[in-house]
């Protein structure tokens, strides 16, 4: 594997734990407790740090201790009589996401990922007009305007800005000047404290695709009768406006997660759009945040082998794609999903949603759901208990991840792989 | 186990086989020669009357990578209309111009195809090129690492540092990403055009660097000879697209000053300005500066009519393009200080001047080219066809009649613009397997494939014999791969996974620390982790075999 261990130190190592996926952290091992020795952001170190060798470590059935080879054995019971079993969560690695988009096929199930309410937001602009986007070493080097659509960046992936946006050598020059303007009602607290210099537009989040909808006017240059839009004077917007035409390479980036809002496609879309107009005269692109859980991975796998991501069912036989029908929550709502398969191999407090569906969980130890479900089989962190790859928030690079201990944890891949031996046996 | 495939008529180029009946006998997956007459024959194949040839082979085609997976993501609709149903053999998945990479293998293999190589695999995605070729079925495959926009080359170039550092580079990314060949697209252009240049012609200097795209072909060209790579540096040139680019082709050839050279999807760099509309046929003088040349090889990249999805490491020119998108859709993309991409749907019409003169300026480059081992059948897929079109393409060049027709029904004034409708010339099966095995082999370099004889790799294609040539090869008797049945009657019966070839050039290490460094100070990766190992190729490919093939240095 790529990396290297020195004595208990690994190096290179590749963190799972946001989209960011920095692989030049230090970490090291000691007697199965891990501490980052360098480069590792709070939020890394509190991941890695957490993982002790974990206790309770035996799957269950029916809350009952019992071996992997039984629980294989009554997921394959369960799954064998559902009609129509839903595999959620679906936070897992590339092995992991290859295993279970195999499952999936031979029962006929539906896959959806945990994060696609937020994944849609994006994956609806991308099948709609498309967008003009870009990747972390390009930002890195080039970008001399990033503007933020009302994310809080420092609190979601910690070491961006360090890495994309503060650095002052770049390929080009050793003076790198990148300005930060943030849309939104206000700066975020980890924003404030971090010491970036970033100019406030206090725009509300739910109205960002009238503020988009507005510059696009203004680049385009046509006369506007309103004179406040978004709650902002529309001399700000101008001033925005211009100072996106006059950037050699602008950035526009936005975390869909946060658009929590009805049709917040529509803003996000709006965004897109604005940024190819630019694209007539200057360089600028769009940079969606994203990235956790495995969520852009287990979409990239589905994706490639059968042409479509979440929300794909796959019981009559053929890849049917319906991003509004085949939602876990209204497939469980409804009674149309007869067994649920919920994959949360990152962070145990993504559990499964509560239903009284019959569940299979492949979790992380010590997940505690809300009811204890038919079968919970614990499976390592990929990166930490098993190698893996895992695919970074701009979709190109795959990193390679790292056995970091010993574990007698499976895979998610490895568990995968006994319920269908277990299914097999019939 | 002794397989013996009796009577067939055989076409097998490489070995000056032109539609003799012969047996061919296959053992533990190879063909071998003729057993001696005490050993059993454990499974014959009645084959006469039928069209015997090795696995085709496709040398340039979209299969794996980041911006297929965009066009993917891009097209519900291609998928919706065009779904792949699970069999007892195999899973389902969809698609006809961005398919899944498991409709990919099921179709290539359904139409006698064993070999396919993407040839545009950025060295930060080659994880995710090997992965998708690794969950594409029975096909072997392989890529074309590309170079040429990243700023680590475009930085060595600009220093003048000696060409033997360029080439250990070179070395190192065919090694750390398991590749083939090197590919150059739109040299320097793609770097170019994010410091917002919207053309770059071959001797114009890039904004910051100063090189021009002629330094970068020269150096990338020279790098490829002297590492001994089989394969020459694949082509993608300058000004893709516009009128007049032919000047610029011919030029590109002249770039190489002499050494291999292969130019890919020809066609799109054909073009003259002349005419009312500025927009004409340079095929005649493209073929003949291939036809003259002694170093210049090229695949067509035909367009056929109907939709598709045009998908290329040319960010500058698909951007150009973008507003002639349709459906009215696309995505751009800037990477990673190291390429690009453009990712542009496309409906290709025969009542639209442009589409019509370039659907016969493909073929006239097919059929005006002499030497079939000098061109490649290619359609670019996607960008100017979906590959299963490619029985539809060989009709055209083989039956004359049927080529006249169609061409009596694109828009008129593009007909009076091209010669094809004079050009008699009719590909024969032998000069179609040259065109689809034996040259393909041969230019990359690959011993094992893209013949019959014996030691070759036991993959072959079965046709029965048809006047309706789309017929014939859409939908092969027998495909054979390792061995082993796989197609029957145009349905694949059984699934294997085909293995992956590449090259390893020796270099020297010290330019592992210059990349450790480049890496730390300005990219977001570590070079170390860019680097794919040997047990991850595996584990991509489902246990598939890795063939890594010689490379001969020139002596010096």
């Amino acid at each position: 594997m790529p990396g290297s261990h020195i004595s208990g130190e690994f190096r290179n190592v590749s963190c799972p734990f946001c989209g960011l996926v920095c692989d030049d952290l230090v970490v090291a091992d000691d007697a199965g407790r891990l501490k980052v020795r360098a480069n590792g952001c709070g939020m890394a170190a509190g991941a890695f740090e957490r993982e002790t060798p974990p206790k309770a470590s035996q799957p269950r059935i029916g809350g009952r201790p019992g071996t992997l080879a039984e629980a294989a054995g009554e997921a394959a019971r369960l799954l064998r009589g559902a009609r129509q079993p839903l595999f959620a969560g679906l936070a897992t690695d590339v092995a992991g996401a290859r295993a279970v988009g195999r499952l999936a096929d031979c029962r006929g199930g539906v896959l959806d990922h945990m994060n696609s309410p937020a994944g849609m937001r994006n994956a609806l602009v991308v099948q709609d007009t498309g967008w003009i986007t870009t990747t972390l070493s390009e930002v890195r080097n080039r970008a001399d305007l990033l503007v933020i659509a009302d994310t809080d960046i420092v609190t979601r992936f910690p070491r961006f800005f360090e890495r994309c946006i503060t650095n002052q050598e770049t390929l080009f020059g050793e003076n790198r000047r990148c300005e930060i303007i943030f849309l939104g009602p206000e700066l975020p607290e980890e924003m404030t404290i971090s010491g970036l210099t970033v100019k406030v537009v206090p725009c509300d989040t739910r109205r960002l695709h009238e503020a988009f909808g507005a510059l696009r006017a203004l680049v385009a240059g046509r006369q506007l009768q309103a004179t406040v839009v978004a709650g902002v004077p529309l001399r700000e917007w101008q001033e925005l406006a211009d100072r996106m035409q006059a950037a050699r390479y602008g950035v526009v980036t936005w975390a869909a997660a946060d658009f929590d809002f009805p049709h917040a496609e529509l803003a996000v879309q709006a965004i897109c759009e604005l940024v190819k107009d630019l694209n007539r005269a200057t360089r600028f692109s769009c940079l969606p945040l994203g990235g956790s859980e495995g969520d852009l991975t287990a979409d990239s796998v589905q994706l490639w082998q059968t042409g479509y991501g979440s929300r794909t069912a796959y019981g009559s036989g053929r890849p049917a794609y319906d991003p509004y029908h085949f939602s876990t929550a209204q497939l469980l709502q409804s009674g149309e999903a007869d067994v649920l398969v919920w994959i949360s191999s990152f962070n145990e407090a993504r559990t499964p949603p509560s239903c009284p569906t019959p569940t299979i969980v492949l979790g992380r130890p010590g997940m505690i759901c809300a009811r204890e479900p038919e079968v919970f089989i614990p499976v390592g962190t990929p990166g930490v208990d098993h190698a893996g790859h895992l695919f970074r928030m701009d979709r190109v690079v795959a990193l390679p991840l790292q056995r970091l201990r010993e574990s007698s944890l499976p895979s998610v891949a490895a568990v995968i792989g006994a319920i269908e031996q277990a299914l097999q046996v019939a | 186990m002794l397989l013996k495939l009796k009577g067939g008529r055989v076409y097998d180029p490489a070995h000056g086989i032109d539609g003799e009946v012969r047996d061919i006998y296959l053992r533990d997956g190879r063909i071998v020669a003729r057993p001696a007459p005490g050993d059993r024959i454990d499974r014959e194949y009645d084959l006469s009357g039928r069209i015997v040839m090795a696995g085709a082979i496709d040398m340039h085609t979209h299969i794996g990578g980041g911006k297929m997976n965009i066009a993917r993501a891009m097209l519900p609709e291609d998928h919706r209309g065009d779904p792949v149903a699970r069999t007892d053999v195999g899973r389902c998945s969809s698609g006809h111009a961005a398919p899944g990479t498991l409709a990919t293998g099921y179709r290539y293999a359904e139409m006698g195809y064993t070999a396919c190589f993407e040839p545009a695999i950025l060295p930060v995605n080659a994880r995710q090129a090997h992965l998708e070729m690794g969950d594409t079925p029975i096909v072997d495959k392989g890529g074309y690492v590309m170079l040429g926009s990243d700023d680590f080359l475009l930085r060595m170039l600009a220093a003048g540092e000696d060409q033997s550092l360029i080439n250990d580079y070179v070395a190192w990314t065919l090694q750390a990403t398991h590749c083939i060949g090197i590919k150059v697209v739109n040299p320097g252009g793609i770097s170019a055009f994010k410091f917002n240049q919207r053309k770059l012609d071959l001797d114009e200097r890039h904004p910051f660097y100063g090189v021009t795209p002629r330094d970068i072909v020269r150096v990338l060209s020279r790098a490829v000879y002297e590492l001994g790579v089989p394969h020459p540096l694949h082509v993608h040139g300058s000004n893709l697209g516009m009128p007049g680019n032919f000047e610029t082709t011919l030029e590109t050839i002249r770039a190489a000053e002499g050494l291999p050279i292969h130019l890919t999807h020809i066609q799109f760099h054909s073009y003259g300005t002349e005419g009312d509309r500025k927009f004409s046929s340079a095929a005649t003088r493209i073929s003949e500066a291939i036809n003259h040349s002694f170093n210049a090889s090229c695949d067509v990249g035909q367009i056929l009519f109907g939709q598709t999805v045009t998908a290329s490491g040319d960010s500058m020119a698909q951007h150009r393009n973008a507003g002639h998108a349709h459906p009215r859709k696309y995505v751009v993309m800037d990477i990673e200080c190291d390429a690009g991409c453009g990712v542009v749907p496309f409906r290709y019409r025969d009542r639209n001047f442009v589409n019509a003169l370039q659907w016969a300026i493909g073929l006239e480059i097919f059929l005006l080219v002499d030497d079939p081992w000098k061109v490649f059948l290619t359609t670019d897929h996607p960008n100017g066809a979906p590959f299963t079109s490619y029985p539809h393409l060989i009709r055209l060049l083989m039956d004359r009649t049927f080529r006249n027709e169609r061409l009596a029904q694109i828009h008129p004034d593009a007909q009076a613009m091209t010669t094809l409708g004079s050009i008699e010339r009719e590909y024969s099966l032998y000069e179609i397997a040259i065109m689809t095995r034996a040259a393909p082999a041969r230019i990359l370099g690959i011993e094992s494939l893209g013949h019959l004889g014996p030691g070759a790799a036991g993959d072959i294609t079965v046709y029965r014999e048809a006047a309706d040539r789309e017929k014939m090869f859409a939908a092969p008797e027998y495909v054979f791969k390792d061995g082993e049945l796989v197609v029957r009657d145009g349905r694949i019966v059984t699934l294997i996974w085909g293995r992956v070839h590449a090259v390893a050039p020796e270099y020297d290490r010290g330019i592992e620390r210059r990349l450790r460094n480049h890496f730390e100070r300005f990219q977001t990766i570590r070079a170390e982790n860019l680097r794919i190992g040997s047990e991850e190729m595996i584990a991509f490919g489902h246990g598939a075999e890795m063939v890594t093939h010689p490379c001969r240095r020139p002596p010096s």
